[in-house]
């Protein structure tokens, strides 16, 4: 039979058509890269990510306000889907591949300077703290709560409801972000994977074993939701940037 | 007239060596190692070449195609037309002749996977949905392929810190296994260095049989190790429900 789980043989047009190894790690470098540039820009310049009923993912929640600060007030949330992404398994590929050669592709040589210094994998500071993923997970499952939350509000205009651009890019954006969460290995093994049996309670298949089934299809697609959600972030928070510089107006469709 | 097709393939030792050229006509649906049996047939009947079921099934002719850890058998040497096909063996392992590197590393690592333990008599039933997860694994043909492009023992030679990719699955094989009363998460997070493990997923890219070895096998072991020593919380109910019979631990 086969398992939901595993993938089957690559077609043949696809096989022989690979990328020179270089492009991915390429990609991540400027992608990941620019990202993060962005972020710095718009969490140390920027202390509102509100325009009307639009509320940037950058600075949502509001904790800030909670605790009465008014300065970097993006700062106080970013931290999560930062350490969500530094200890997701995807992200893991791609900045060890693209930041650090470790490697920069399979059956490349690693740089000359890697062999002098001892190789350590996972198991020292920083790299040991991506066994906390799930405790990663759990707080951007509170973060993503409160997305939601704000496109729903989204959708809610002064004069009732309604829907403009910035609404359908941020609901696009909630559930980008909601797949990307829970396709996740960590919410996978949390689950059922960390079970070995999943009938011997009483032979039939157990709630566990039907949402690690679903989960494991969503994973298969981790990365590609990985990619998704961070560039929906990046155009949901630039989109309400550029609405509260003015540079034009949000459309409403109806 | 067939076209011809060019191999450089690797003649030496482990004392060194170098690439030899070799022109081979090309016929339709031809795979390297037919290509590597037309040079042993007629042009140098001392080439040293790994093989026997020429089907992609026994896992013995893995070497490497333009730097890629490949299968002689399953590759195509259509997929090369215009270029050199450069064939060396595998890199991570001691050259013995030619094509033939030294796997018996391997070999000794498989000793220390502690062996399936049942957790009731034998002989037992088992649903299929159990035992799906698992019989994936069973697909790995030992080619260690992966083995060869795992860059913690390709470049890092780190062989007695970590236990490779192939062993990840046969551990999850067992570690996952419905009816297994054995705890390998302890060797798992120590002697076998599961943590060396960074995640590139190359094992699963040179998979010839398309086990997803890093999202099926490493990265739920490395949850269970995650459970078992990084999770306070989890830590903190496996003190509340002590002196609950657990898994017995397997050291070798």
């Amino acid at each position: 039979m086969a398992q939901p789980m595993q993938t089957t043989a690559p077609s043949r047009k696809k096989a022989e058509k690979h990328l020179p190894y270089w492009v991915e790690p390429a990609f991540t470098i400027v992608a990941l890269g620019g990202f993060v540039i962005y972020a710095i820009w718009e969490v140390f310049w920027h202390n509102t990510g509100t325009y009307h009923n639009y509320v940037s993912p950058f600075f949502s929640p509001g904790v800030a306000g909670w605790f009465g600060f008014h300065v970097l007030t993006a700062l106080y949330v970013v931290w999560v889907p930062f350490l969500f992404r530094f200890s997701c398994y995807y992200y893991r590929k791609e900045y060890f591949r693209g930041f650090f050669f470790h490697p920069a592709g399979c059956a490349v040589a690693e740089p000359k300077s890697h062999k002098t210094r001892p190789y350590t994998g996972e198991r020292r500071f920083p790299f040991n703290l991506n066994n906390l993923h799930r405790y990663a997970w759990y707080l951007a499952v509170i973060v993503l709560i409160f997305l939601w939350k704000d496109t729903v509000q989204a959708f809610i205009f002064k004069n009732g409801f309604g829907v403009g651009l910035g609404s359908i890019i941020l609901l696009i954006n909630a559930v980008l972000l909601t797949a990307y969460t829970f396709s996740c290995h960590a919410f996978r093994n949390m689950v059922g994977g960390r079970k070995d049996c999943f009938s011997c309670a009483n032979g039939k298949p157990s709630t566990g074993y039907k949402w690690w089934r679903r989960v494991s299809s969503w994973n298969q697609f981790h990365g590609a939701w990985a990619w998704a959600s961070l560039f929906s972030v990046w155009a949901a928070d630039l989109y309400i940037r550029l609405l509260i510089m003015g540079v034009f107006h949000d459309p409403r469709l109806f | 007239m067939s076209e011809e097709i060019v191999l450089s393939i690797f003649r030496g030792d482990a004392a060194g060596g170098q690439e030899v050229e070799y022109r081979v006509p090309l016929t339709p649906g031809m795979v390297v190692l037919d290509a590597v049996h037309q040079v042993q047939a007629h042009q140098a009947q001392d080439l040293a070449v790994r093989w026997n079921c020429k089907a992609a099934h026994c896992g013995s002719c893995g070497a490497e195609i333009n730097g890629h850890p490949k299968l002689l058998c399953k590759t195509r040497l259509d997929d090369y037309v215009g270029e050199t096909v450069h064939i060396r063996p595998m890199q991570t392992f001691p050259i013995i002749k030619d094509l033939v590197a030294d796997v018996s590393w391997n070999f000794e690592v498989a000793k220390k996977v502690p062996a399936f333990q049942p957790s009731v008599p034998v002989p037992f039933k088992m649903q299929q949905f159990d035992v799906d997860r698992i019989q994936e694994f069973h697909h790995c043909i030992e080619c260690f392929l992966c083995q060869d492009v795992c860059h913690v023992l390709r470049d890092h030679n780190a062989k007695d810190q970590y236990f490779g990719p192939r062993f990840m699955v046969k551990m999850a094989e067992f570690e996952m296994h419905p009816r297994d009363g054995g705890d390998r998460v302890p060797m798992l997070a120590h002697e076998a260095g599961l943590n060396m493990c960074n995640v590139t997923k190359c094992c699963t890219e040179v998979c010839p049989q398309h086990i997803r070895i890093t999202d099926n096998a490493i990265i739920p072991l490395k949850e269970r190790v995650a459970d078992q020593y990084w999770d306070p919380l989890r830590a903190l109910f496996r003190k509340k429900k002590a002196p609950a019979a657990t898994g017995q631990s397997v050291q070798g």
